[in-house]
């Protein structure tokens, strides 16, 4: 590809596609990093310049990174590290170790990455580490041999740092933050969490020890700076092969965001969430409705889209149930409405029904109680119900207490799509009184 | 072990040999040369003779201290026996800092000629175990493991090393050094060494498996464990002899049937080690009969001609007699066979080999020959060892020839020995093979007077109950990892605020710690008192985090150790635990021993130890001041870590200090058992939240005379910490962020380049401010509808506490006034989810679906706040 990109200005359609899909999956599936991060600039220069006085003078820091999800955080701390191996002085001396609260649950599988990130455990020809308790010692000692101006400093970084926290003693948090603050081997203890109150799980001599530098992302984004993000994300970048197709393509797409409709679901976007994996999702649909015969984005595709992000899991799968199963649903509504939200068994559901087979079915006959049952078990196993009390051993199944895990508008949504559902049960289900 | 050393003590007995030699009247006591040792049930004496290297009782099994006899005597009743002796330290005994002003790695079986001043030179004669080969001067240390010598070169005097005077170490003995000191360690050869490599594992796993080297091998065992070839041998010899005068050779002479019976003891004490089964054979085989059982037949040259031709085989038929007997108790009988076919020595090659003082009784002694039957199933295995032999016997002998001359020379000078290839043979003597062993008369030249009677046994009883079981084994010698050492060296700071920071860092050691003097002194003389009188005591430490309690501590073992290097003090070893740096309470035992003595064992091991060391009384000890950081953590169901640790120190020879810290003044009320509790004793100390004026006092004194901040801003910083924790470590790291941010600034405006009050204010605000404020401010439209909805439906039901489902109507309504677009049920949900992982709100697993229940983190009056700013 590279060769042609410098004189062959028109390709055919079908690649410029194939090009189109490949740049926006790279920008919105593999997370690719952008050039400068924006809106955060304080913030990625507090984090830079703190890693670099580890990476450079020697000096031991801990800071913590928190902010809601999708707020960039990673992405923050990898921009910062991309930036900071830059520098030829740090590329030389940082170690790097990176530790995950999902992956090591517990600390001694902690320590184990660590020593292995570090290349220790060859040290000392293939030593195999038997206990616990000898890693750690062996790591403190380690850590303990170096100092400010000789070792090479070691960056940590513990990604979701609240499960950290919930080791037993929280003895690697602990040892961490005490070598970050005495004299021994350089390290930045790096911890990247979304919880607010993540320092108040932190012992009271863990948490002296921690220097307490915190850096909040919060995105303050307002809706214009929000679609004129949606505009650049789906812009073409200046170095497309086919320049042409980028004009087309990148005018198509300001008319796009210029459209009220767009601009409308885009809204609703923005006021549900301001994360931008929720926004890449979007685009990402969008971007698979483009083919060779419509090579650019439609307002309706952004409205379908749209839709199918906001579907409602729940209700879809009432679309799925037979008339009995919906029926039940119904009457248990009808039982919710009437008990103020108190549980109910299949007896009650039963009866309710039958008082709706004997007012106005025409269309409905009464079943056997054995198949009412089944489709009652049926409902429980879709989780559109669950049992009051998880002990349910005790009470026959007739008669054990169900709450209904739907609300109201979700089964009146379905109703309205079902397929040709009979109208008696419609009329049924949208009566005040059963 | 444990059972090997009460068993020792048992049944060892001492009496004095020979009459006094002196008597002082004023003072009532008899001088005396020689002191006998000999163990009950067992016919055998050690004899310790004024200058002789001995290892003395120590809590350390496999290192028991070393020194040498200067003095013996005991007073009239004879019941006190004691000793004057001349102190070594082993390497385990030198502090392993100190250790690096040797400049190398010390030899194991390296000792130090002691010149400190603090150990008593006067113990009891009964905590004497038995000599020991001692070698000095600028002998090289063996390359493999020769567990049985000690090595001297260099003296300790509890703070340097130094070459050893050898005019001090002579006059520091009465009578001159005895013969072995002066031999000098030939090199192994290592073309030897590799062919009997193999051969030879087992019998040295053996010796150093046994628990305790056999130091009475002396010479010979030396030779034989290094495993050198003959020639090495012979000029090693050649270079010592010249020194040696003929007294030291009388003297050896005298002391050299001791040192066999010591040998056989040897065995046996190893022996007693292993199961009871072998030790019963053993002792069917060794005590019980009195004209002993024992039979052995070796060679002795003539002592004539070395160079005579005809191959002479004599071969001996010894036996050992009552062991209280003086030097002749070993008989040698001359009735001997000669054979005359040379090729059959070559065959059978090797034979025992002895050294014995031929000049002293082996022509006048008669003897009956007593024959054992002894098991025949070692056949085999002389089989194949007889071919390595083989192998050797001709190039042994070629190196004898080329040194015929020598051993011309040498020829009556007969006190030393070479090893044979005893050790060759070591699974195998047999007397059958014995007596048809043939020797070649120039082999006989270098075996000349060996005495190899307790190789003989050894590798006898080794064959006989097979492999010696090892001991636990050894981990691995402890690794040293290390991070590795930065390709570019740390820049250093380059302006004031760089240099303040690096000053205001938590890690960077302050010239002194101000405002805890009075806690300074009073632990300082707590331990200081201990140390001095050789007790033992418990401390008590408490204080919120980041207070100085450890800084002080460690401040006052600086102070400490320095006094101690000064002489002003005993010198005293000082070990530090952290509960919060281990995995697992018992795993205090095993740090406190491994950095008491270097050994590493398991947990329950390392309390048996810790527990012998503490209890048993040591002739020579140095106080112990142990910190435990973090005592809460050490708490167990049993409590039985923090008994032990509490109840060494009231041991009356245990000398150790126990500092404790944790951060719960009542600690010992709260989680210890009475007993526990009792044991800690009312020592205690707390440490205050340092108040205002002490911050500031803290920063300045770290400052010291950087100008880096305005006053105000210090007074703030320091106010602001007092009154929320009295945290030095939050004050200095509060200090630290504000330099950062007047870097920061300092580029914008032309301000003072001092941190001013806004600074401080700005870090305090982004360490101490809430964040939730922000968060919900930052939050997203339905997100902020949500918590509207939540506080909404918690004034409508009264409560703090709402289904999903009732808030989620509210929010619909909230939607409807507020003109958007309802949600459904499922976005409402994620909303509520994203809400839930930043902990504003507290949510119930999210499998409830719309039943899961609701909660504010925050308060409500927050979310108004934040929504209302909006």
């Amino acid at each position: 590809m590279s060769k042609r990109k410098v004189k062959d200005d028109h390709m055919p359609v079908g690649e410029c596609i194939t090009q189109v899909q490949e740049v926006f999956r790279e920008r919105f599936c593999c997370q690719k990093l952008p050039e400068q991060p924006e809106g955060v600039e304080s913030q990625h220069k507090h984090l830079l310049e703190l890693l670099k006085r580890t990476a450079v003078h020697g000096e031991s820091n801990s800071v913590l990174i928190v902010g809601p999800r999708g707020a960039g955080k990673t992405m923050l701390l990898k921009c910062v590290l991309r930036d900071l191996l830059e520098e030829k002085e740090v590329q030389k001396n940082l170690l790097q170790v990176h530790l995950n609260g999902l992956l090591q649950t517990d600390d001694r599988i902690a320590l184990k990455e660590i020593t292995r990130q570090l290349n220790l455990e060859n040290v000392v020809g293939d030593k195999v580490f038997g206990s616990f308790a000898e890693t750690l010692g062996f790591l403190l000692e380690a850590l303990k041999k170096g100092d400010r101006s000789s070792s090479r400093p070691v960056l940590f970084v513990l990604d979701e740092f609240d499960l950290f926290a919930h080791h037993k003693n929280q003895t690697l948090l602990y040892n961490l933050f005490d070598v970050s603050q005495s004299a021994q081997a350089p390290i930045a203890v790096v911890g990247v969490t979304c919880r607010l109150d993540v320092l108040e799980l932190l012992e009271k001599r863990v948490k002296s020890r921690f220097s307490h530098r915190q850096i909040h992302l919060l995105s303050s984004l307002t809706f214009p700076q929000y679609a004129e993000r949606v505009r650049t994300q789906l812009s073409l970048p200046d170095d497309f092969p086919d320049d042409k197709f980028a004009q087309d393509w990148n005018a198509s797409v300001k008319n796009l965001c210029e459209d009220k409709s767009v601009e409308e679901v885009l809204q609703r976007h923005f006021n549900s969430s301001k994360d931008y994996r929720m926004m890449h999702m979007l685009l990402m649909l969008c971007l698979s409705r483009v083919s060779v015969a419509k090579p650019n984005i439609k307002p309706a595709d952004v409205l379908e889209a749209s839709k199918m992000c906001f579907t409602d899991a729940k209700a879809n799968m009432l679309h799925g149930l037979s008339i009995l199963e919906l029926c039940l649903v119904i009457a248990m509504k009808h039982l919710n409405d009437v008990y103020e939200g108190e549980p109910f068994n299949l007896q009650m559901v039963h009866n309710e029904f039958k008082k709706f087979l004997h007012r106005k079915s025409s269309s409905m006959y009464n079943f056997e109680q054995p198949v009412i049952m089944k489709a009652f078990e049926h409902l429980q196993q879709l989780e559109l119900i669950r049992p009051v009390d998880s002990s349910s051993a005790k009470t026959q199944r007739e008669y054990q207490l169900m709450r209904l895990m739907l609300d109201h508008s979700q089964i009146m949504e379905a109703l309205q799509k079902y397929p040709q559902c009979p109208t008696d049960v419609k009329q049924w289900a949208m009566s005040a009184f059963g | 072990r444990m059972k090997y050393s009460s068993r020792l003590r048992i049944r060892r007995v001492y009496a004095w040999r020979g009459r006094h030699s002196s008597f002082n009247r004023k003072l009532k006591i008899y001088d005396y040369h020689s002191l006998a040792i000999s163990v009950e049930g067992l016919p055998r004496i050690t004899i310790i003779n004024i200058g002789q290297h001995i290892l003395i009782e120590s809590e350390d099994e496999d290192n028991p201290y070393v020194a040498k006899v200067v003095r013996l005597f005991g007073d009239e009743s004879g019941k006190q026996k004691k000793a004057t002796v001349q102190w070594f330290v082993r390497v385990s005994e030198v502090p392993p800092n100190k250790l690096k002003q040797l400049g190398r790695e010390p030899h194991p079986q390296e000792i130090f000629f002691y010149q400190g001043r603090s150990c008593d030179d006067e113990v009891n004669a009964e905590s004497i175990l038995r000599p020991v080969q001692h070698v000095d001067g600028a002998a090289p240390f063996p390359d493999d493991g020769d567990r049985d010598a000690l090595y001297v070169k260099l003296s300790w005097d509890s703070k340097n090393f130094q070459m050893v005077d050898s005019d001090l170490m002579d006059s520091a003995a009465a009578p001159p050094s005895s013969g072995p000191a002066c031999r000098a360690l030939p090199t192994p050869d290592p073309a030897v060494m590799r062919r009997v490599a193999s051969g030879e594992v087992r019998y040295s796993r053996a010796t150093a498996s046994a628990g305790k080297p056999c130091h009475a091998a002396e010479a010979e065992s030396l030779h034989s464990a290094t495993k050198l070839s003959a020639s090495k041998c012979l000029s090693a010899r050649r270079r010592n002899t010249t020194a040696r005068t003929p007294g030291v050779r009388k003297k050896l002479a005298l002391c050299s049937p001791e040192k066999k019976s010591m040998s056989r003891d040897d065995v046996l004490d190893q022996l007693l080690d292993e199961d009871l089964e072998s030790e019963v054979m053993l002792a069917q085989r060794l005590s019980s009969s009195p004209p002993h059982t024992l039979t052995l037949t070796h060679r002795l040259t003539p002592l004539r001609k070395p160079r005579m031709k005809p191959s002479t085989v004599i071969i001996n038929r010894l036996q050992i007699s009552e062991m209280d007997s003086p030097p002749s108790s070993i008989r040698v009988d001359d009735s001997t066979r000669i054979l005359k076919d040379e090729s059959t020595s070559l065959r059978l090659g090797l034979v025992s080999v002895s050294l014995f003082r031929a000049e002293v009784d082996h022509e006048d002694s008669p003897m009956l020959p007593v024959t054992t039957p002894r098991s025949s199933k070692r056949k085999s295995a002389c089989l194949s060892s007889s071919r390595i032999r083989k192998q050797l016997n001709l190039e042994e002998q070629q190196d004898v020839d080329s040194d015929a001359d020598d051993v011309d020379s040498d020829a009556d000078d007969a006190d030393e020995f070479l090893p044979s290839k005893k050790e060759l043979q070591s699974s195998s003597e047999e007397e059958e093979e014995e007596e048809e062993s043939v020797l070649d008369s120039e082999e006989v030249v270098n075996q000349r007077e060996s005495f190899f009677l307790y190789h003989h046994l050894k590798s006898v009883f080794f064959f006989l109950f097979g492999q010696i079981t090892p001991g636990t084994p050894r981990t691995p010698r402890r690794a040293t990892p290390s991070i590795p050492s930065r390709s570019l060296p740390a820049r250093q700071p380059a302006n004031v605020l760089e240099e303040a920071r690096t000053r205001l860092h938590v890690s960077a050691v302050p010239e002194s710690l101000p405002c805890r003097e009075q806690e300074f002194q009073d632990i300082y003389s707590f331990v200081e008192s201990k140390v001095m009188d050789g007790t033992g005591g418990c401390m008590y430490i408490s204080g919120v985090p980041g207070t100085g309690k450890t800084a002080t501590v460690h401040e006052v073992m600086r102070c400490l150790q320095h006094a101690a290097d000064e002489d002003e003090i005993p010198p005293f070893q000082f070990i530090e635990i952290n509960g919060m740096k281990m995995t697992d309470p018992h795993q205090a035992y095993v740090q406190i021993l491994q950095k008491l003595t270097g050994q590493k064992a398991t947990a329950d091991h390392a309390a048996a130890l810790l527990e012998k060391r503490f209890s048993n009384p040591a002739p020579r000890k140095e106080s112990t001041v142990l910190l435990v950081d973090e005592l809460d953590l050490l708490w167990t169901r049993k409590q039985n870590v923090m008994y032990n640790l509490f109840d060494w120190p009231t041991r009356r020879h245990a000398r150790l200090v126990v500092l404790t810290i944790a951060n719960t003044m009542d600690l010992p009320e709260r989680i210890m058992i009475n007993r526990v509790a009792s044991r800690l004793g009312l020592t205690r100390m707390s440490f205050q939240p340092y108040s205002f004026k002490q911050l500031q006092q803290i920063i300045t004194s770290r400052l010291n005379k950087v100008k880096a901040f305005e006053e105000d801003a210090l007074q703030l910083v320091s106010r602001k910490v007092a009154a929320l924790s009295g945290d030095a470590r939050r004050c200095l790291d509060i200090c630290r962020r504000a330099t950062e941010i007047c870097e920061h600034s300092a580029a914008d405006r032309s301000a003072t380049g001092l941190v001013a009050m806004s600074h401080v204010m700005e870090a305090l605000n982004e360490m101490f401010s809430s964040a939730y404020i922000n968060a919900i401010k930052c939050a997203s439209v339905q997100e902020q509808l949500l918590l509207r909805a939540i506080i909404a439906e918690f004034r409508r039901l009264g409560l703090e506490e709402a289904t999903f489902q009732q808030v989620f109507v509210q929010h619909q309504a909230l939607c409807r006034v507020e003109g958007l677009q309802p949600i459904s049920v499922s976005e409402g949900l994620a909303v509520c989810q994203r809400l839930g992982a930043c902990r504003i709100l507290l949510l119930e697993p999210s499998r409830l679906g719309v039943l899961q229940r609701v909660r504010l983190n925050v308060s409500q009056d927050d979310v108004v706040f934040a929504l209302k700013a909006d």
